[in-house]
């Protein structure tokens, strides 16, 4: 029944790629944490522009949500976490072919609106009272990030609101609503001229390392595996530095 | 209402169909009383930030209904009871909220009163900050629930008419004494079923929320905004919390049963 379903799924697929007809059709089912959209998506292309008729298909989320969805029997060949406690969760209900292998690493960054408007330099003016400062809930990973940083850094941030996702940080940052907010690296870098980023030594105390497997209930175990080689390998590497992940 | 005095009957084929809708409804809140952990429950809905979310769901709910009050009730009798160029559009605009979702009211409120918005700059030359504030939450759960109101009071004026109104002014009544003594008493109980689902309307806002006002404990995150954050650390206690809201929401309906009978 998964192969009709999966042969169907490509049959479906609205994008005029060239249909190769050599090789049965396939789809490689990617679940991945959001913060990897852009960069898992231009690596999708790569993969299928290598692999004749086997399409690539994403489910970006946080990586709770998809560690929750993997662990309800989601039918799924690749899983790629934001931090290494979902994939333990994974691993844990021997979910994942192997051991997982880190694949990058991304860490905290400040985000102003383009005319810094508080004038933030650093992190200590974040906790000043007058600087609008936002940032993610403990309850979630980037939330956790920015209180181990508090913590090296020695100060007590009072934020205006505590979200619920790096996004919705972000979002009130390039909407002008808050003076400053803790998001990733990659945060600043995909937002483009939106927000201006400031660096801060702190960050070192908490980096987020992502790792990735291949899945054991995939069906295309061999694919699943020359997918996760290419996250890891020279080009996909190349990819992510672009968007402002380093090296694990 | 129930005034036929004899029972026609209904078709027997409507039953299974209407069984099956209400089943549909109660299932899932059957479903979270079976997985509330209840040696804990009364600990997860007691905790401080629980208590916090609650009070000021509670708090913000009962300003933003009172607002919809004020404000609706006069936009019902204008939408009910005259007649003006554009007044179908006017209507479809006001009730747009209704069909609206909510985060797309959050990010239009965002660019209204945020501190870029169209009216943020007259709000912060008068000292007013709405941004991450009780305000902002008000404004939001306002914006959705108004509507509500409106479209529940002009039902009631329309089906009341206004043959009573007619005959208190024919008799000397000023515009204001017929509304204060004809109108209003004749329309209370829809004005009161209005208020409630406004009340609840508010009450489970969490889309314009999230996006306008953010969530900080006590200030501006309420309770449908906590459960969704325990969600993401605590299921046990994202889903006692849950059922306490279920509990205030049948308490506000059943509440106005018992005040729209009496």
């Amino acid at each position: 029944m998964a192969v009709a379903l999966l042969a169907t799924g490509t049959a479906c697929g609205s994008d005029g790629q060239g249909s190769s007809g050599s090789e049965e059709a396939k789809t490689l089912t990617v679940y991945a944490a959001a913060s990897l959209t852009s960069s898992f998506e231009k690596i999708g292309k790569r993969f299928e522009a290598d692999h004749d008729g086997v399409q690539v298909k994403f489910s970006f989320g946080g990586s709770s949500d998809l560690v929750a969805q993997l662990q309800q029997g989601a039918p799924a060949d690749v899983f790629a976490s934001a931090d290494t406690k979902n994939m333990d969760k994974a691993t844990a209900d021997d979910l994942v072919e192997g051991d997982p292998v880190d694949f990058a690493t991304n860490t905290l960054e400040i985000a102003v609106p383009p005319d810094n408007p508080a004038g933030v330099a650093s992190l200590d003016d974040l906790a000043k009272p007058d600087t609008k400062t936002v940032m993610c809930a403990a309850e979630v990973p980037c939330g956790a990030a920015a209180q181990d940083v508090e913590k090296a850094a020695g100060i007590d941030i009072e934020p205006v609101s505590e979200e619920q996702s790096v996004t919705d940080v972000l979002n009130k940052v390039t909407t002008g609503e808050a003076d400053a907010g803790l998001v990733y690296v990659t945060d600043v870098q995909a937002a483009g001229d939106k927000v201006r980023g400031i660096e801060f030594p702190e960050s070192s105390s908490a980096v987020n390392t992502y790792p990735i497997g291949a899945l054991a209930g995939s069906e295309n175990k061999e694919l699943a595996r020359e997918f996760v080689g290419l996250v890891t390998g020279d080009a996909g590497q190349q990819i992510l530095a672009d968007a402002g992940f380093a090296k694990p | 209402m129930a005034a036929t005095s004899r029972d026609v009957g209904l078709p027997t084929w409507v039953f299974a169909p209407a069984a099956a809708g209400a089943v549909f409804i109660v299932l899932p809140l059957a479903a979270i009383l079976t997985r509330v952990e209840w040696t804990d429950f009364f600990g997860l809905i007691t905790s401080e930030s629980s208590i916090d979310a609650l009070q000021l769901s509670l708090r913000t709910s009962s300003i933003s209904t009172a607002l919809c009050v004020l404000f609706g009730v006069p936009m019902a009798m204008v939408l009910a009871r005259t007649r003006f160029r554009g007044q179908q559009l006017m209507r479809s605009l006001v009730l747009l909220p209704l069909v609206l979702p909510p985060v797309v009211g959050g990010i239009a409120l965002l660019y209204t009163f945020g501190r870029r918005g169209l009216l943020g700059h007259t709000f912060e030359v008068l000292g007013i900050q709405v941004a991450f504030s009780t305000t902002a939450v008000v404004l939001a759960q306002t914006f959705v629930a108004l509507p509500f109101l409106v479209v529940s009071l002009e039902g009631a004026l329309r089906t009341a008419g206004g043959r009573y109104e007619a005959v208190a002014s024919t008799l000397g009544a000023r515009p204001t004494t017929v509304f204060r003594r004809v109108t209003l008493p004749l329309v209370l109980p829809g004005l009161a079923s209005g208020a409630v689902l406004a009340f609840a309307r508010a009450l489970g806002e969490f889309g314009a929320t999230i996006t306008f006002a953010g969530s900080l404990q006590g200030v501006t995150r309420t309770l449908p905004l906590e459960i969704y954050l325990q969600r993401e650390s605590d299921a046990d206690a994202a889903v006692a919390l849950s059922l306490l809201l279920v509990v205030v929401a049948i308490l506000v309906i059943g509440l106005a049963r018992v005040r729209g009978t009496t």
